[in-house]
């Protein structure tokens, strides 16, 4: 009998441990691709053109039945709105789930009228036996009138929870649902997807890394490998290649680029690749400008060990805006994302009963991509820029102006097949459905 | 066989009904302690106890959707919890049934990959679930083998096959079952409405689910209390050598025992697939056969109480959404509570034991 009670107490404390091991490594997860909130306090009102001078690749909401929308939202200004914000992460995360937060909070001080209701840490990690279409349901039954999901693995429990109640409006932060070009696309009249444009800040970052590098060696921290990563891991090779061959004034071949995939938004021991060891990898390769693509911090604590260790070496940091205070001195910058003016709109249009299927990717505001109120996407610049700052204010005009196009022809798979011919631009469904990387990128194009 | 059961009732059967008879205090005052502790802890986090039960109360019965979550959560945990009573009352651990669970669900899911489209939709299903069934007793048996063969303590062969289970599903679910173009935490492409469970309405209860998982109780219980396989069961747990010695085949016992909760696993990771997700995610078990263990080891083993203590631990899991929602708290406080009961259960237990000693030297 004493046996049987020290092992049933011996098993306890396993449970104990799996369980608490569990949850530490849900911590993480919290944050698929985390980012950064701006300031929410802007002083300016925001224009009601904000939102729709981004929308570049909106898709007409013309398939939509407007009834669907209207029947729950308060049709009239004056109204009220509540709306229910179901995220990943922690609300607090510093990252990608306390950007949509801030966003809503942003949203709260701009239009009078509305409120949100608030679930986060809803992943299988923090929560297990919850669904993101169930925390719907239950706050539809608390009153929410519009619906938001904020990660791309909610794409189910949107699709359900839109189908279960027509009268709300949802919407997929990330994700093509709705997108009537694209390849995915399911006619469900209220259900609304919105992203940023990150290709842009992406290619931002990938510039300050080309001007910075010494060894002509970019590293690019991956997570998993899908259309969205491939995109993103392809924009920042571009820009890189762009400011390599025009403002460090040297040939595209001499340029390495690796891409390595970890296999997912943060590390899994045992199931991923270590970041770290990943990290370390590309510092002590020779790669001394490193890129991050993943919700962690290693490519930033790597660098400040290796540049305490004497290695010249810098990092752009992605999604947080505050990314470079782990390591300011040896920072590039960090590309963002700010949702607050794409659901202020979202929110006036559900106000008003005409918030229905449509599909958002937003652009970042060229005049200031930094405006809190404008612009869907941003890039702070990091201290280690130093005098390569000018020139990528003049990259950053360049895009802003067109006369600078990355997904422009002649370009290649990595394949040596043609993606781009000779002067053809890329379609918006041909850079969010990248097929593979690019050539002259070393690196995985697929999962094996 | 009831006979049977009764002339070869062990000779410590007296002494066993008064000891319950004393457990039976020490349980009372261990739910008594743990429910203040638990009400310190709320005050602690700045809370009333109270709105703390009356907000897992309406988490869990205020809206038909709740109510039927809580249905949907009790099918897995009714299977697991019969399953792990054949263990438990062999004397082992099988914290493997979270693998069980999990190779059942990609069992279910690669027949269901396999013959959609090809045969029937309801004959999938009863395939899927077979195979989910297999497929977990399959695993059991792996742990089984491991415990009995290769001398490895089920506690860790358990836990190391969970792990190769978990991973397995990654793997399918990242690598060559993943959706087109796009591999990510929500799974694989969800099946064909056509090869989803019945479900009440839009909500999330199966009542073909709940039915599988009753009658698996029931069956359960009487094995345990009616036949002479239970029987022997129990004289194996007692004492493998002893019953060994007496003929009784404990080897082919123990790993009968891990067969039949591997079995009752894997149909829940089968149902989980079929009448819940509706595809394989990585959280397929959704952690609920580490809750069933709870609720086993909190009931003393005894399977007539798997299905209130079953459907108690149900509402609190499905309840504790309300608690971030309602009152800002941290759902994980539903874990603590949880913990906290099978603790003092398991310490009152013990102490129980203790006096029975000291009493019986006397």
């Amino acid at each position: 009998m004493k046996s049987n009670l020290i092992k049933s107490m011996t098993a306890f404390a396993a449970l104990g441990l799996i369980i608490s091991a569990c949850a530490g490594a849900a911590t993480p997860t919290t944050a698929p691709e985390p980012t950064a909130a701006p300031e929410a306090t802007a002083t300016t009102a925001p224009e009601a053109t904000a939102a729709e001078a981004t929308a570049t690749t909106a898709a007409e909401p013309t398939a939509a039945e407007p009834t669907a929308a209207t029947a729950t939202t308060a049709p009239a200004t004056g109204g009220e709105l509540k709306v229910g914000l179901i995220m990943v992460g922690p609300y607090n995360d510093k990252g990608w789930s306390q950007a949509h937060y801030e966003a809503m909070e942003y949203v709260t001080q701009k239009q009078p009228g509305v409120t949100f209701d608030y679930v986060d840490k809803v992943n299988a990690g923090d929560r297990p036996n919850v669904k993101g279409s169930q925390v719907a349901d239950d706050l539809i039954a608390k009153g929410a009138q519009v619906i938001i999901f904020n990660s791309d693995d909610f794409k189910d429990d949107a699709l359900e929870t839109a189908k279960k109640h027509p009268d709300i409006p949802v919407i997929h932060a990330s994700g093509d649902y709705s997108w009537k070009e694209g390849n995915n696309f399911r006619d469900q009249p209220n259900l609304i997807n919105i992203m940023g444009q990150m290709e842009y800040g992406k290619m931002i970052g990938g510039c300050a890394a080309a001007m910075a590098t010494e060894t002509g060696k970019i590293g690019y921290l991956g997570p998993l490998i899908n259309e969205e990563t491939r995109r993103l891991a392809a924009s920042v090779y571009l820009g890189a290649r762009y400011c390599w061959e025009n403002y460090a004034g040297k040939d595209p071949k001499d340029l390495q680029f690796k891409v390595t995939w970890i296999g997912f938004w943060f590390n899994i021991p045992g199931v991923t690749l270590d970041p770290t060891k990943v990290a370390d990898d590309f510092y002590n390769g020779g790669y001394d400008v490193v890129l991050s693509g993943i919700d962690t911090p290693e490519a930033a604590v790597q660098a400040k060990k290796a540049a305490e260790a004497g290695k010249t070496v810098k990092f752009v940091h992605y999604d947080y805006a505050g990314g470079c205070e782990v390591a300011p001195d040896v920072c590039l910058g960090v590309p963002y994302f700010n949702w607050g003016s794409a659901y202020l709109d979202a929110m006036q249009k559900a106000m008003n009963g005409q918030l229905t299927q449509s599909f958002s990717w937003n652009a970042p505001d060229w005049k200031n991509i930094n405006d809190p109120d404008t612009s869907a996407v941003g890039f702070v610049q990091g201290k280690a820029l130093g005098d390569n700052a000018a020139k990528l204010d003049e990259f950053i005009k360049g895009l802003g102006d067109n006369t600078i196009q990355l997904y422009k022809g002649p370009l290649n798979y990595q394949d040596g097949s043609v993606f781009l011919k000779d002067g053809e631009v890329a379609t918006p469904q041909q850079i969010w459905y990248l097929q593979q990387l690019l050539e002259g990128m070393e690196g995985s194009s697929s999962a094996q | 066989m009831n006979e049977n059961s009764k002339t070869t009732r062990p000779p410590g059967a007296s002494a066993l009904s008064l000891r319950v008879s004393r457990a039976a205090y020490y349980q009372l005052g261990a739910l008594l302690i743990s429910l203040l502790f638990m009400a310190l802890i709320v005050i602690f986090s700045g809370e009333s106890p109270l709105r703390v039960v009356s907000s897992l109360w309406d988490g869990a019965f205020g809206t038909a959707d709740q109510f039927a979550r809580v249905l949907a959560t009790l099918t897995p945990l009714l299977l697991c919890a019969s399953g792990l009573i054949y263990t438990f009352t062999a004397g082992l651990y099988n914290l493997g049934v979270e693998g069980q669970i999990v190779v059942g669900a990609v069992a279910t899911t690669w027949v269901l990959r396999a013959l959609q489209n090809q045969v029937p939709a309801p004959l999938v299903i009863a395939l899927g679930i077979i195979a989910g069934m297999a497929g977990g007793m399959l695993w059991g048996l792996l742990a089984g083998a491991l415990n009995v063969y290769g001398k490895i303590s089920e506690i860790f062969a358990g836990l190391g096959l969970n792990f190769v289970a978990q991973g397995l599903a990654i793997y399918l679910i990242f690598g060559p079952w993943k959706r087109p173009g796009v591999a990510s935490m929500s799974g694989t492409e969800p099946f064909d409405e056509s090869l989803w469970l019945g479900r009440i309405g839009q909500t999330e209860a199966s009542p073909v689910a709940l039915v599988i998982a009753l009658v698996v109780l029931i069956i359960t219980i009487v094995v345990m209390r009616n036949t002479y396989y239970g029987l022997r069961l129990k004289a194996v747990g007692q004492n493998p050598r002893a019953a060994f010695i007496l003929g009784i085949p404990s080897t082919r016992l123990l790993l009968s025992s891990f067969a039949i909760c591997g079995a009752f696993a894997g149909i829940a990771g089968a149902l989980q697939v079929v009448a819940l997700f509706h595809r394989l995610i990585p959280s397929i078990s959704s952690s609920l056969g580490f809750l069933a263990l709870l609720v086993v080891m909190l009931i003393s083993f005894n399977a007539l109480w798997i299905l209130p203590m079953a459907f108690f631990f149900s509402g609190l899991n499905v309840g504790s959404l309300q608690l971030p929602m309602a009152l800002r708290l941290e759902s994980s406080l539903a874990g603590v509570i949880q913990g906290t009961l099978v603790l003092f259960a398991l310490l009152a237990r013990g102490l129980s034991e203790r006096a029975g000693k000291i009493k019986r030297s006397q």
